[in-house]
């Protein structure tokens, strides 16, 4: 070939400008990466740290030792009937309330028993059921704090009150342990038995259902798009139509479940049967996308393999197609999944933004739902559902970052490689 | 195009008169050619010629591109291949086919060359299967170099090997014809021979049909070979023929390499 210019001067200074300029270029795109990987890193940690911060101490909670002498004041209960299913009723209406704050007044003083929870009772209440030696005798017990009591205890207080739980404190009378009611109860209006259970119990139904609905309907029409459906104007319809609905504000669905479900269907109002349902058609598009992806990542060659040794359309996909595609189908699905997990908007609109204090039932008990748990808490008035609010942040970042782990394990699990 | 002395008294498939399309274009006109039982049938001829097209309409794997439409009359001994009654599936194991990508299933050897036989049902019981399975590597060719490790994944194997596991996967359910799209265009020479010597032995048991870009391959396997030019069949005959006297002037400058 012939030069017709002058060779390259790799050497000139317009050249040795032009090569420092591009790795200034790179340098810079270095630190701007680097430094969007730092920013997002720090929130985590500044997320982790407030809400274990916080959260840590909402799992345990103050109690205060209180002697309760029940030879001295005699709860008049038939003993035999302690375990007949009306029993709590019985025990009850025979004034343990009153006994347990009146020995929580001697014990503690004036005012003693606005130290302990207004519920204390129904603790000793189960005690009672399980020990009815309890009433023939004086014994201690560790009762529930009342809820500024509790917070005094955990963060120290000023006036009056500090006072007092100072010399409780002195006294040996305070103890803290993990809140078990935490994880027993659901909802109540007294932080001393409110607890998550409810709405976590709430939140695997709901999502159970939406997953039996939304998975198996999102596969099926992810497949029959992909490998079945003939290309024209009618499927490219479809197309946009399920990338538009997986676009689509989450409060719409719960107003088209609200009319559908609830008002046209009649079916059971803040239940977690409508909830998942409501939360499967808003995965369900999320589901299709991925699981077309991942259906048509799957190489041609292997279809062109099982068609050619005679295997019939549906033997190419239940034997090569979705098993190939399943841990790209399974990712995306439990991203929808976590994503429907965390989404309070359609859930109002439902119902089960109301006060449930019973742990659900069924799929059709009234039910509320981890983070529409966490926006009523953050919501209240009493200080002592500040610390109940981070806690069930906590618990409901778990369930998520498990459900990520699972995804992840199940991807690798079947992740086959050719 | 000629016939002369190359009439086969009973092909195992016919073609008579077969257009293929793809939506609006002509992608094949008016083939015939017959594909005898005990020869290998070598499909030769220029990139986009219409060879694979041929092929791939022979186990009617064509029917898998929704544009695609075959017209004229294809016969498997004697019977419509394109007939309503033709169930597609039984037709694909009577007729197999080999592609020009190894492509191994991400599973395990066993499981590749089983695959077959299961989906049939051609084996009872586990030992007939594990008969079929250890015939058919045999008669691969791939027996003595993979029957210490049947459960490791097919995909694990050398790319010729792979090849190889693909022919023992397609003769498992003991298919009358094999297809063969460019099997060597992915391999070395060593594979490619290694193949090549293969298809030397397995002729007679099937009716085999080969499509390649080699020449020589062409010349070493078959002893019938077609030369497809722009979506026609130029000139078919016996592979010497071809190759040492052409008939047509088209074919001549393709195999002395003027064009192609």
């Amino acid at each position: 070939m012939n030069r017709n210019t002058a060779p390259t001067d790799w050497t000139a200074p317009a050249m040795q400008k032009r090569i420092a300029a591009r790795y200034a270029a790179e340098r810079r795109f270095k630190a701007l990466g680097l430094g969007a990987v730092l920013l997002s890193g720090l929130f985590l940690a500044f997320l982790l740290t407030v809400m274990v911060g916080n959260g840590a101490r909402g799992f345990t909670y103050t109690h205060v030792s209180v002697p309760i002498d029940f030879a001295g004041t005699p709860l008049t209960v038939d003993a035999a009937r302690l375990s007949d299913p009306d029993a709590d009723q019985m025990i009850a209406n025979a004034g343990l309330a009153d006994i347990v704050a009146f020995a929580a007044d001697e014990a503690l003083g004036d005012g003693g028993s606005a130290l302990i929870s207004e519920n204390a009772w129904k603790e000793v209440r189960t005690e009672i059921k399980a020990d009815p030696e309890i009433l023939t005798g004086k014994s201690v017990f560790e009762l529930p704090a009342s809820s500024e009591v509790d917070i005094a205890a955990k963060e120290g207080a000023k006036g009056e009150l500090g006072a007092r739980v100072d010399a409780l404190e002195r006294d040996g009378r305070l103890s803290t342990g993990i809140h078990w009611p935490f994880f027993r109860n659901a909802d109540a209006t007294d932080p001393a038995v409110a607890g998550i259970w409810g709405a976590l119990k709430g939140s695997l139904l709901t999502i159970v259902i939406a997953f039996l609905i939304a998975f198996p309907t999102g596969v099926l029409a992810a497949l029959y798009l992909e490998e079945y459906a003939p290309k024209n104007r009618w499927t490219d319809l479809i197309e946009v139509s399920i990338n538009n609905l997986a676009a689509v504000p989450s409060i719409i669905f719960g107003l088209l479940a609200l009319a559908v479900f609830i008002n046209w269907f009649g079916l059971c109002q803040a239940s977690p049967l409508v909830g998942g349902l409501t939360l499967a058609l808003m995965t369900m598009p999320v589901i299709v996308i991925a699981a077309r992806n991942a259906i048509k990542a799957v190489p041609p060659s292997i279809r062109d393999a099982a068609l050619g040794v005679g295997a019939s359309p549906v033997q190419v996909v239940f034997h090569h197609v979705l098993p190939l595609a399943l841990p790209g189908i399974l990712t995306g699905t439990i991203i929808g999944m976590a994503r429907a997990l965390g989404e309070t908007a359609p859930l109002l609109l439902i119902g089960m933004r109301a006060f449930i204090g019973d742990v659900p039932g069924g799929i059709c008990s009234p039910s509320t739902v981890l983070p529409m748990q966490i926006f009523l808490w953050s919501d209240e008035v009493d200080r002592g559902f500040v610390e109940k609010t981070s806690a069930a942040i906590i618990v409901l970042l778990i369930v998520l970052l498990s459900m990520n782990a699972l995804a992840i394990y199940l991807r690798n699990k079947f992740e086959k490689r050719w | 195009m000629t016939q002369d002395d190359l009439t086969i008294a009973d092909p195992k498939m016919k073609a008579e008169g077969v257009d293929v399309f793809y939506g609006d274009k002509q992608a094949i006109s008016n083939v015939s050619i017959d594909v005898g039982t005990d020869l290998v049938t070598a499909f030769i001829g220029p990139s986009g010629c219409g060879k694979s097209t041929f092929l791939r309409s022979l186990n009617r794997m064509n029917d898998t591109v929704a544009s695609a439409r075959v017209t004229g009359r294809i016969t498997l001994d004697g019977e419509d291949i394109y007939a309503p009654s033709m169930d597609v599936v039984q037709l694909r194991a009577r007729v197999g086919m080999v592609f020009q990508k190894p492509n191994p299933f991400p599973k395990s050897i066993y499981d590749n060359v089983a695959y077959g036989p299961r989906i049939h049902g051609l084996a009872a019981a586990k030992a007939d299967l594990d008969g079929i399975v250890e015939r058919a590597l045999v008669r691969a060719g791939l027996w003595d170099e993979v029957k210490d490790r049947l459960g490791e994944s097919g995909t694990a194997l050398s790319g010729g090997q792979q090849q190889r596991l693909c022919i023992a996967r397609a003769i498992a359910v003991d298919p009358e014809v094999i297809l063969m799209d460019e099997p060597c265009s992915a391999l070395d020479p060593i594979a490619t021979a290694k193949i090549e010597e293969l298809i030397h032995e397995l002729r007679g048991k099937y009716a085999i049909v080969i499509v390649t870009h080699n020449m020589q391959q062409a010349a070493r396997v078959s002893q019938r070979t077609a030369f497809f030019h722009l979506g026609t069949l130029v000139e078919y005959g016996k592979t010497t023929d071809i190759f040492t006297n052409p008939k047509q002037d088209r074919t001549k400058d393709y195999i002395t390499g003027r064009y192609g």
